[in-house]
């Protein structure tokens, strides 16, 4: 039944509220429309026109990701028009820069010279780091299209390395802008912009500086909004493919917030953290301590096994002696000079399972109750 | 907190105080700056520094160091001077409120400006701001709870809140960030000398029998025991033998480091427990390894009392433990019998003896955590407190009168200093200092000083400088920073090579215990 809040996609009827848009509705019904610029909670640019589809009585595709539905208008997101259009936006953004994945579909001689180009940009054999985990290249094989159908452009920018965490590489930026939504209005860092103009933009710090030098905090949510291999993890980048890795859901170490984070890892290593974006409190994002603070896990200076001070210097101890000594230290100390001369600090950065227990064994066993942390310091 | 984190973007006002959100609590500063630059809240910041979220602020009210019951009570003198209070919620929710207008009665906006050095009309417009709205927020961190009157401060800022009927409501409340992942579960779980798990007093003896029953034990204690800032100079008078520390490094976090390390140094035995070998560490007797989040399964309660799960990523290094493991271990042989299968285990025990984490467990938290007061495995969580009624009942307010900080300046020491975090560091840095490229961009201490004090100290950017207060002196390089305000300096404490805390005052808030970190007078000259 046809109805004032009401619309038709693909020839069923979903019920809208006023100011949704198109791509909105589709996506509380499962309607699948592939987006690339579109940044869930934040203002739609319509900048790629990944997400045309048409509309009845419109005289051009609209792009779903800024268009308001209207009372009964009438969708097809998925027409000959439409998947043509969208085949084009894929073609002329996989010739545009160094996307040496499989899809670039460059013939043999081709492949071998732009395959050198990119390694002589990168100093690395390998194909882009981020294959297998790219909107883009997921994009092209949906669509089956390659990179050949216009001349390729070359990049005016050269790579930035110039800080410990983020890598930009404008060879393979295409220009889509979540970058800037997601520093702008999910982190409101205000740090970087779309700069200069028509071939000559590029995304840019204030002044067109390095991160590191501009107002940028290194939370990284530009590196998470990313959709393709220009802004990459520097300590990931060609480390973990994610088919080599596993993402473990938890919780963040540092502060108080709580971060619902992702551990990535490969042989028994963290090697990327991110964001769980499905989650409260951080919806996916996390500041630079979360997302790049993991390397402490595998220091080499961690403790390793229990130690017991000689006359004045540690040696190596087994379990078995570490905890018959303090068992018995602990016992004597208690049975001379009384249960409340011993006293227990738990911590703020252990599981509250093992502060339970921590209080526990000073309440039960010791029969004290001593026991306080350095929360307040 | 009183409210979540989600939350603090319903509000129409929020008001900041004591914390430096954008730099130790970045994720919410975040939700802050979002609800300021999409939705049109307004911010007031009380801050003596002129840190980044003051960018953001319609309100930036710079306070002289520790004189915030002063401001508060101000802010109060002018909201029921003006009648913007809320009368019902006062009568309906609260007691106390007589005594509250009397104390109040003096600290009219010419007064506090002779305390705090905030201008009159200043105060009187960010008071009107405050309580004109619907549904105003406060947060606050350790700038507020870090002096020995932080317990006043607390408590001042519950009146504020109370007296606009801000408590209870969406996008209201009065939260407290915390600063380390895990305070708020440390506390619930009885990491405190005077209650069990689930804040069950220890005084009370049918908690007590409760507890006993559980554990198997015939007796538990009756006393509250001691608390860290008095167990340090017992142990100095060498009536305190022995301490068992887990996971904390005092040595770098404690006031007056230098007095912390002979109390250390006077006990018969000390265990540490941790994943490296801290300052703290390697003043032990016995260090004990253990693993680190990413090694092990468990919980973590933030700042929203939120409750949500650790899961183990990685096999912890060589033999480390899991904490709980070894204290079991230890437990065993000293004769009282204690293993559990897995942490899920331990909290199906926490959850049968904690009230507010009985309806708390594994499946109900895999996707999403639930905020305590929890009481059943039906309920669905406690998102705001004080609802429909205070825990207590009424809400009470606390006449609270200005005392000055615990030290002054003086000829001698003239400039006060004042502590606190980084973005790029976390604590005492035994984890950020371990990460290449947090500690490239932070890499050392520094002194953060005004420009005019700078001129007036004849002191440039990057000299090497003495700091020295009455109890320690430390080195480290001038820098010379709009954040700063004339007459404070400002050190980072992470750093254990200039450890502030070897500068900063023990005094404490009678109450909490806490150490007036964030005031102490000391003097600076170039280093020879
Ligand atoms: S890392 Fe964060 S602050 Fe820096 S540019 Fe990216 S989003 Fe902005
Ligand atoms: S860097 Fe990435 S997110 Fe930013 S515009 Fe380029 S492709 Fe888009
Ligand atoms: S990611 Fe940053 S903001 Fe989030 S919990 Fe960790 S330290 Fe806090
Ligand atoms: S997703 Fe709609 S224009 Fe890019």
């Amino acid at each position: 039944m046809p109805s004032e809040n009401s619309v038709l996609i693909n020839g069923n009827r979903f019920s809208y509220k006023p100011g949704d848009t198109i791509l909105e509705v589709a996506h509380r019904n499962s309607i699948d429309i592939p987006t690339l610029c579109y940044l869930k909670g934040t203002s739609p640019t319509g900048a790629c026109r990944m997400c045309v589809v048409e509309v009845k009585g419109a005289r051009s595709l609209v792009a779903s990701c800024s268009a308001p539905v209207a009372p009964n208008m009438v969708v097809q997101t998925e027409t000959p028009q439409v998947i043509e259009a969208r085949r084009m936006v894929l073609q002329l953004l996989l010739s545009s820069g160094n996307h040496n994945c499989a899809v670039s579909g460059s013939t043999a001689n081709n492949w071998t010279e732009f395959q050198l180009s990119v390694i002589k940009a990168e100093e690395n054999t390998e194909l882009c780091p981020v294959w297998g985990d790219c909107r883009l290249q997921d994009l092209a094989f949906r669509y089956q299209v390659t990179g050949e159908r216009f001349e390729p452009t070359e990049t005016a920018y050269e790579m930035e390395t110039a800080n410990p965490f983020i890598l930009r590489d404008f060879s393979r930026c295409i220009q889509c802008g979540r970058c800037v939504q997601a520093c702008n209005e999910v982190q409101v860092n205000q740090a970087i912009h779309f700069g200069y103009r028509g071939a000559a933009t590029k995304i840019i710090a204030a002044g067109d500086r390095p991160y590191i030098n501009s107002d940028c905090v290194f939370c990284g949510e530009c590196v998470q909004a990313c959709p393709v291999g220009a802004l990459v993890e520097k300590d990931a980048r060609y480390e973990a493919r994610p088919w080599e890795t596993q993402k473990v859901r938890t919780t963040c170490t540092y502060c108080g917030v709580g971060c619902q984070i992702y551990l990535h890892v490969k042989n028994n290593r963290v090697v990327k953290a991110s964001g769980a974006e499905e989650a409260a409190p951080n919806f996916g994002s996390l500041c630079v301590k979360g997302r790049f603070g993991f390397d402490f896990i595998d220091s080499p200076d961690r403790l390793k096994t229990p130690l017991i001070k000689d006359n004045g210097t540690f040696r190596e101890a087994s379990w078995d002696e570490a905890l018959d000594l303090v068992a018995r230290k602990l016992g004597e100390i208690k049975a001379e000079h009384g249960a409340d001369t011993i006293g227990f600090l738990t911590s703020a950065r252990i599981s509250n399972e093992e502060n339970y227990i921590a209080q526990k064994f000073a309440r039960a066993v010791v029969q004290t109750n001593n026991v306080d942390h350095c929360a307040r310091l | 907190m009183t409210n979540t984190i989600a939350d603090i973007e319903e509000a129409d006002v929020i008001l900041i105080t004591g914390s430096n959100t954008t730099e130790n609590h970045p994720v919410i500063s975040s939700g802050v700056k979002r609800a300021v630059t999409q939705k049109g809240t307004q911010l007031i910041v009380v801050d003596p520094r002129r840190i980044r979220i003051t960018r953001y602020a319609d309100k930036w009210l710079r306070q002289n160091l520790g004189t915030d019951v002063a401001w508060i009570n101000g802010l109060m003198h002018v909201i029921i001077k003006e009648g913007l209070h809320d009368k019902q919620f006062i009568e309906e929710r609260t007691e106390g409120y007589d005594e509250l207008e009397k104390m109040v009665d003096k600290f009219t906006p010419d007064f506090v400006e002779q305390i705090t050095g905030i201008p009159a009309q200043e105060l009187i417009d960010a008071a009107r701001l405050y309580a004109g709205a619907e549904r105003g927020c406060i947060l606050y961190c350790m700038g507020i709870t870090q002096h020995t009157t932080g317990t006043d401060n607390v408590k001042s800022l519950a009146n504020l809140a109370m007296l606009c009927g801000n408590m209870g409501i969406a996008g209201g409340g009065v939260n407290p960030l915390r600063g380390q992942n895990n305070v708020q579960g440390a506390c619930d779980m009885g990491g405190l000398p005077d209650v069990y798990s689930g804040y069950q007093k220890i005084i009370d003896e049918a908690a007590r029998h409760r507890m006993a029953e559980a554990w198997g034990v015939e007796t538990l204690p009756d006393q509250p025991g001691m608390k860290v800032t008095h167990m340090m100079p017992a142990a100095h008078d060498g009536t305190f033998k022995a301490l068992y520390i887990i996971g904390e490094n005092p040595l770098v976090s404690d006031p007056d480091v230098n007095h912390a390390e002979k109390c250390l140094d006077n006990l018969e035995f000390m265990v540490v427990q941790d994943i490296f070998l801290t300052e703290t560490a390697q003043r032990a007797d016995v260090v004990l390894p253990s693993a680190c989040y990413a090694e092990k399964d468990g919980t973590f309660t933030n700042s929203e009392r939120r409750v949500q799960r650790v899961r183990k990523a990685v096999e912890p290094p060589g033999e480390a433990w899991d904490d709980w493991k070894i204290l079991c271990e230890i437990a065993t042989r000293m004769g009282y019998a204690m293993a559990y299968d897995s942490s899920q285990q331990i909290m199906e025990e926490i959850s049968k003896v904690t009230p507010s984490y009985a309806g708390i467990n594994y499946e109900r938290i895999a996707h999403e955590g639930l905020h305590w007061p929890c009481p059943t495995t039906e309920h669905p969580g406690t998102p705001i407190l004080h609802g429909a009624q205070f825990t207590r009942g009424k809400g009470l307010f606390h006449a609270i009168d200005f005392i000055e900080p615990a030290e002054k300046t003086d000829a001698e020491y003239p400039l006060y200093l004042t502590t606190g975090r980084l973005l790029y560091q976390y604590h005492t840095g035994t984890m950020s200092m371990r990460t290449g490229g947090l500690n490239q961009i932070a890499p050392e201490a520094f002194v953060e000083i005004s420009a005019p004090d700078a001129r007036k100290f004849e002191l440039e950017e990057g000299t090497l400088v003495n700091i020295a207060s009455r109890r320690g002196t430390i080195q480290a390089r001038i820098k010379i920073s709009r954040k700063a305000v004339d007459g404070t300096v400002f050190i980072p404490f992470h750093f254990a090579s200039a450890a502030a805390n070897r500068l900063t005052n023990a005094a404490l808030d009678p109450i909490s215990g806490i150490p007036e970190y964030k005031v102490c007078a000391v003097k600076v000259s170039k280093a020879a």
